[in-house]
């Protein structure tokens, strides 16, 4: 569906020359949510641009929906964009225009009748669940409720491709979740490829199948969320991990956990899938002359499955220990000894 | 009552007079409208990172509007005597103080334009290009309504700078009610016609910025 191909982008500036983007390979599947994740200036706004061909790259081709973003222009770059729509971390609405004017927008661009628009205008006010708002102006919307034009707005011209410029990002946590619900929907119900790019894990781990993790213009980590979560190869990539499982937090009363019991270890356990269900825990405790103290624990879920991660203090005789852990790497769940903070 | 307060005010002349103001001010406002809404969008359009980028075209529209911009307006009527002559074959009359009026004003309201369509939010120039877009439909859908209340804000201080040059207009013969103040009311000095034609003047341009506020306003969702 989408295929980079030895992207790079270059800004040529009065200070030199910046590169935004080197050498990126990346092939997205139709049906699929794809995520991008990285800190700002990471080069991932300039990546998703290239998507649409609102920046061209310095080098390599970009080919979405079988066309060559990368090499056209004028009337057919513009023909390719009706099926390429965009959503913006502000919105970017018409505040001279209604609800209903601002979805019609991109209908009138595409030289649709009126009678149609109206039509289409109030199927989609319906799919993005802004009934009675359709003649509101966007200064009299909140921020949820505007995204949600923007969604509909993107959904217009039924694209084959919906790209999210950090959507989410100047929404409230609650608000957050509910335009993710209405992404996850979308996708389930129109079959729409998302790209979207964030800077927090969270929106990667609820909605999308797939991550790939920028650092200076470069993907240096590309796989299944659930696996990224688990197994988080790249420093930048642990770090993002971090931010939902909590153990960044949970830093301080690890700490204090060594110096109040020196003896016994520091054990980071990650479940993946159908293992967070199991008693793992209280099968060590019984089976074992070992205590067992909860350091930290926590579960999220993701689109293909749950992900845990439980950090325990063990104590108790080293062979007891020793055998414990054995228990643990039966059971597939990854046991990560913290000896420092 | 008004005959024994205004004894040298000849009405018909008045009425005349102040008929001439408020032709000059209206078609001068209007071409100025479109005339520095286009050059405005030029400028705009071609300055960097813009859809039509491009240096030269911008500095030589830019240039020029400054130039126009920093004559005196009274000197401008002078200068543009000649051309006026080719244009109308006479430098007299209403008509005649068009030209000046009109080159006068665009290049000033040129540059409200462009500093008005600066405040749009760029983002949406980009989510219509990211629709597809033609310029056309940014220039028509995007940029005049949303920069509207700017431009009509912009529109209104121009014309009321418009009835101050019409009045100056009137040193060379252009008719309306400077004229008459000047001829009648100083150069014979019968003062109560120059204080009428004041008050008219300025009854004009408080009508005039009374209206502007209120379709702007109308105008204005954000």
């Amino acid at each position: 569906m989408i295929t980079l191909k030895d992207i790079s982008k270059i800004y040529k500036t009065k200070s030199g020359e910046i590169t935004a983007v080197k050498d990126v390979n990346l092939s997205i599947k139709k049906g699929e949510i794809f995520g991008i994740i990285g800190y700002s200036g990471a080069g991932k706004s300039t990546m998703i641009r290239l998507l649409n061909g609102l920046e061209k790259p310095s080098s390599g081709t970009v080919e979405v929906n079988g066309q060559q973003i990368s090499s056209i222009s004028g009337s057919q770059l513009r023909q390719a964009r009706q099926k390429i729509s965009m959503i913006f971390q502000h919105f970017n609405l018409l505040w001279s225009r209604t609800v209903s004017e601002n979805i019609a927008f991109p209908l009138e661009i595409a030289g649709v009748s009126k009678a149609e628009r109206a039509k289409k205008v109030k199927e989609l006010i319906d799919l993005v669940g802004l009934s009675g708002r359709e003649n509101a102006y966007p200064s009299q919307l909140s921020g949820g409720q505007k995204q949600r034009v923007g969604i509909a707005r993107a959904l217009a011209n039924n694209p084959e491709v919906l790209l999210c410029d950090e959507a989410t990002s100047a929404l409230d946590p609650e608000t957050t979740d509910a335009i993710l619900e209405l992404l996850l929907d979308i996708n389930k119900r129109l079959g729409l490829t998302i790209v979207l790019i964030t800077h927090e894990m969270h929106v990667i781990r609820k909605i999308c199948h797939r991550v790939a993790v920028m650092e200076a213009g470069r993907v240096v980590e590309t796989g299944e969320v659930l696996q990224v979560f688990q197994n988080p190869q790249a420093e930048i990539t642990k770090n993002f991990v971090m931010q939902v499982s909590g153990t960044k937090e949970s830093k301080e009363s690890i700490e204090q956990i060594l110096v109040n019991y020196p003896t016994g270890k520091i054990v980071k356990l990650t479940f993946i899938g159908k293992k967070t269900e199991q008693p793992v825990i209280a099968q060590i405790i019984k089976e074992f002359n070992v205590e067992v103290n909860i350091v930290h624990g926590n579960i999220t879920q993701t689109t293909s499955g749950p992900y845990g991660t439980l950090i325990v203090q063990i104590d108790g005789h080293p062979n007891q220990v020793e055998e414990a852990f054995k228990v643990l790497e039966s059971r597939e769940i990854q046991a990560e000894v913290i000896e420092h903070v | 009552m008004f005959n024994q307060l205004l004894p040298n005010v000849d009405w018909q002349d008045m009425w005349e007079a102040t008929y001439d103001t408020l032709y000059m001010t209206i078609i001068s406002t209007g071409v100025t409208f479109v005339l520095g809404l286009a050059i405005g969008i030029l400028l705009f359009l071609t300055s960097p990172h813009q859809m039509w980028a491009n240096k030269i075209v911008n500095f030589l529209t830019g240039s020029l509007v400054n130039i126009f911009r920093s004559i005196p307006f009274i000197i401008l009527i002078i200068l543009l005597i000649p051309f006026t002559k080719y244009l109308l074959g006479t430098i007299r009359g209403v008509n005649a103080a068009l030209p000046a009026l009109i080159i006068g004003s665009a290049p000033f309201y040129a540059r409200m334009v462009l500093i008005a369509l600066r405040e749009i939010d760029k983002g949406v120039i980009e989510a219509a290009r990211s629709m597809g877009a033609k310029t056309s439909t940014i220039i028509w859908k995007v940029l005049i309504p949303e920069a509207l209340p700017a431009l009509l804000s912009g529109i209104t201080v121009t014309a009321v700078t418009l009835v101050g040059y019409t009045a100056m207009a009137g040193i060379i013969g252009a008719g309306g009610l400077g004229n008459l103040a000047y001829l009648e009311g100083f150069q014979r000095s019968r003062e109560d016609v120059t204080i009428l034609a004041t008050i008219f003047i300025l009854i004009i341009v408080f009508i005039l910025q009374w209206i502007g506020d209120a379709i702007t306003t109308k105008t204005d969702k954000r």
